[in-house]
């Protein structure tokens, strides 16, 4: 190279390291001096070193082929962070908090009263057709009346740098596990910078949430018993579930190593025989969660659990049900719940979405397909979407037909233009597409990631991010002062 | 501590003890046969005996040629029991109790399995073999110095230790009875100076060789060399060494009793053997090998029992543990 910054273009875009051509924002000042120092083969040694710890460390995430099974593959990260500043950072902070303290108000108000569809503020049919609402959950208190204990939303900055919610993770978030290992891989490879760069750590985060799980002890005495329950190695986060069950301490158990007693208590099998269990944080989804209560085929799921938590002797995080806010139809309404919960104006925005309900915006949806991206109202992962700009006349016509037959199913919004970070392509230092995803634990306290999970979309003006969709990941320098 | 855990603790001692001495026995072999006149050498064949696994190999080969035994025993994905798949077994147990191991261990473990696929042509070349195995036993051993230097002594711990000399013990028995079998008779008096290299070829299978120079002190005769791999009190491969290792793990854990006893039972058996008489009779070496390998499954069975899968766990169990017991 070596990266001529005077070189890289951001035109039409919004990049998070360089205002434009040669001019770095404020707080990238010092990260951009030091990469621009460094020639073609230290960069690209760092960044074969940081692959290579990431080897070694096992570091992966599996996915799934028809021909080959299910394959671990390391997990992809690019070594030039994205880079934020402390000040704008805590204001999305507030934001977050404000939000995820309305959806649960909002869940635990659909589980009970139902005030907000009394009241008009929330479409009763909206909720009907939820596939998300479970009626097993009515009338539950679960502990402080919090049911998303951990939230994971994607955060997205389009071209004019305003910062948008895109969605709202409220069942089984994943990905914080490959923010904290990203930090301690990049660590390795810019210690100068972590030195005198003003970049605040991220590596309280399983420590806060031990404390957010052991706060909904049931049982008040002595060191409650926190459990990560998997559904195993073949699950795509497996390497999470293991990495937080290690950084908590805590036992990481399977389905088959939990009992419930018939006076509704849960255990789990022990070389001493049955232990008892006060907290399970579950990495298994609502319907494989008991098959008592749920999918009776599930192999994954402890039969008699859903009355364990009924009865109120094991807490669940997240709730069963918590889900029911976690549907992109119910995101439309977010900032009208934060107004009706809190009073409050949403110190976050939502993306303009269009509910394929309506017949007004349906056929605006319908007209401008090529300009919108549609998604399904409950996959999650990139699955099913539609991205116009880059779709084929025949896979829109497919997509409109699908919208015709279920209105309910789809939402559509304008494609954002995705702020880039530079990231290394080949030799080359190039822009590409980012988002942020946070994490938001609630129980008796609220505590929001620094940073979080910053996703990248390695192909050249793609925007989809996800992991399993090719996507690479950074590190998300949050940074105090005039810093790097 | 969660009974599937244990069970994948022990598994995970059990594949890398077993990878390890299933490089030491091609190594030990390959270089035994350099050193044996072709008449009366005994080929590979002894090796898929100890390793019991005759069935299976003829399923694929049709004969005993170097080349394709090395093949069976490395790195045959088809073989549960070659180095490839007891590596892979390792590393799917280790990738389950992720949380439980120190963190070097599971990386060392991913390391080597990584290494052991990558370099598998190599390691099956005459002239690469050597190193590739070596490598492959030398990081099993740094995982058991990894593991006592870095893990608290807990009931995690002796679960990897009781897999560990379980399969070092099997393996012993295993060793001693197939050499014994296709050695050549000890009056054989012509041919006593390649008596004395295969009883040195048996003792190195077991990395015995220097401490039985010093502590025999002897040359290397059948007797002599039976009785210190059987009863030596201090070889740590010997049958009764690990027998007493087993004991001291078993003493750490709770409710202990039942395998204890069938630990009791096996050094009876021991004790009561005639080496003299098994030094001059094969099958009387056989018979004594065979009561020891049905004690040896006595302990596994109660260790099973107590441990892993109690009697309320009536339900079937994962996956891990499917693969564990293939």
């Amino acid at each position: 190279m070596t990266i001529r910054w005077r070189d890289y273009k951001v035109e039409g875009i919004y990049d998070e390291v360089m205002k434009a051509a040669g001019r770095p924002r404020d707080h990238a000042r010092l990260l951009t001096r030091y990469l621009a120092a460094l020639d073609e083969d230290e960069l690209f040694s760092i960044q074969a070193a940081a692959e290579l710890s990431i080897k070694e460390m096992g570091i992966t995430f599996t996915v799934y082929s028809q021909t080959e099974g299910s394959i671990d593959r390391a997990w992809p990260l690019d070594v030039i962070p994205r880079v934020m500043a402390a000040d704008e950072w805590r204001r999305i902070e507030s934001g977050l908090k404000q939000r995820v303290h309305a959806l649960n108000c909002f869940i635990n108000d659909i589980y009970h009263h139902q005030k907000i569809i009394k009241d008009g503020k929330f479409p009763r049919e909206v909720l009907a057709k939820s596939v998300n609402f479970r009626k097993e959950c009515v009338g539950v208190d679960p502990p402080q009346g919090v049911w998303a204990h951990i939230c994971g939303s994607d955060l997205v900055r389009d071209s004019d740098g305003t910062v948008y919610v895109l969605e709202d993770n409220l069942r089984v978030p994943s990905g914080v596990s490959y923010m904290l290992e990203n930090r301690q891989v990049v660590k390795r490879v810019f210690p100068e910078l972590f030195e005198n760069g003003g970049i605040l750590p991220v590596d309280d985060y399983p420590s806060q949430l031990f404390d957010c799980l052991a706060a909904l002890s049931p049982r008040r005495s002595g060191v409650p018993e926190v459990v990560v329950l998997t559904p195993g190695i073949y699950n795509s986060a497996y390497f999470e579930h293991s990495y937080i069950a290690q950084q908590m301490g805590c036992e990481l158990v399977e389905g088959g190593d939990l009992h419930v007693s018939e006076d509704n208590v849960v255990y789990m099998r022990t070389i001493e025989g049955l232990s008892r269990v006060d907290v399970i944080y579950r990495r298994i989804d609502d319907l494989f969660l008991d098959p008592e209560a749920f999918r009776k085929d599930s192999m994954l799921g402890v039969p008699g659990l859903m009355r364990a938590w009924k009865a109120g002797n094991v807490a669940l995080a997240n709730a069963p049900g918590a889900g029911v806010a976690d549907d992109k139809v119910v995101y439309a309404y977010v900032p009208d719940i934060i107004r009706y919960y809190l009073d409050e104006d949403p110190i976050l925005p939502n993306v303009p979405t269009y509910l394929c309900t309506e017949k007004e915006s349906r056929d605006h949806v319908l007209k401008n397909l090529a300009k919108m991206v549609v998604k399904p109202a409950n996959e999650s992962g990139g699955y099913g979407m539609l991205v116009g700009p880059v779709s084929t006349k025949k896979e829109r016509d497919a997509m409109a037909r699908r919208i015709k037959n279920d209105p309910r199913n789809f939402i559509a919004q304008p494609v954002i233009t995705l702020s880039t970070v530079p990231s290394i392509v080949g030799k080359h230092v190039e822009p590409r597409h980012v988002d942020l995803r946070p994490f938001i634990l609630s129980s008796d306290q609220m505590y929001v990631t620094t940073g979080g999970l910053t996703r990248v979309a390695m192909r050249k003006g793609s925007l989809v991010v996800n992991s399993s969709q090719g996507g690479g990941s950074k590190d998300t320098w949050i940074i105090e002062g005039g810093g790097v | 501590m969660l009974s599937r855990v244990a069970e994948n603790l022990y598994w995970l001692g059990r594949y890398m003890e077993r990878a390890e001495n299933t490089g030491r026995i091609v190594n030990v072999n390959g270089n035994l046969l350099l050193d044996l006149p072709k008449g009366i050498a005994p080929g590979w064949q002894p090796l898929i005996e100890i390793t019991g696994s005759e069935e299976s190999y003829r399923q694929t080969y049709s004969d005993f040629e170097e080349r394709n035994v090395v093949r069976f025993l490395v790195g045959d994905n088809q073989n549960p029991g070659s180095i490839i798949s007891s590596l892979s077994m390792a590393r799917e147990n280790a990738r389950t109790i992720r949380d439980v191991i120190p963190r070097e261990s599971w990386e060392l473990i991913n390391e080597l399995y990584l290494y052991a696929r990558d370099n598998l042509q190599s390691g099956l070349s005459k002239r690469g073999r050597y190193g590739y195995l070596k490598r492959i036993m030398r990081a099993s051993q740094t995982f058991v110095g990894l593991s006592s230097g870095a893990m608290s002594a807990d009931a995690g711990y002796e679960f990897l230790c009781l897999g560990r000399i379980l399969e070092r013990a099997d393996m012993t028995t295993r060793i001693i009875d197939v050499r014994s079998a296709s050695l050549i008779p000890s009056e054989t008096s012509g041919l006593l100076p390649f008596e004395n290299i295969q009883w040195i070829s048996v003792l190195k299978s077991l990395t015995a060789y220097q401490m039985y120079r010093q502590h025999v002190q002897a040359r290397v005769r059948r007797a002599d060399a039976l009785r210190f791999l059987m009863l030596d009190n201090d070889f740590p491969r010997s049958v009764y060494g690990c027998v007493a290792l087993v004991d001291e793990s078993l003493k750490e854990l709770p409710t202990s009793e039942a395998p204890r006893s069938a630990v009791a039972r096996l050094e009876k058996v021991i004790k009561s053997g005639d080496i003299a008489k098994m030094a001059e009779s094969n099958s009387a070496l056989h018979g004594f090998i065979d009561q020891l390998q049905v004690e040896l499954g006595q302990i596994h069975s109660e260790i099973v029992r107590t441990y892993f899968h109690m009697e309320e766990s009536a339900k079937p169990r994962t996956q891990s543990q499917a693969a564990a017991t293939a």
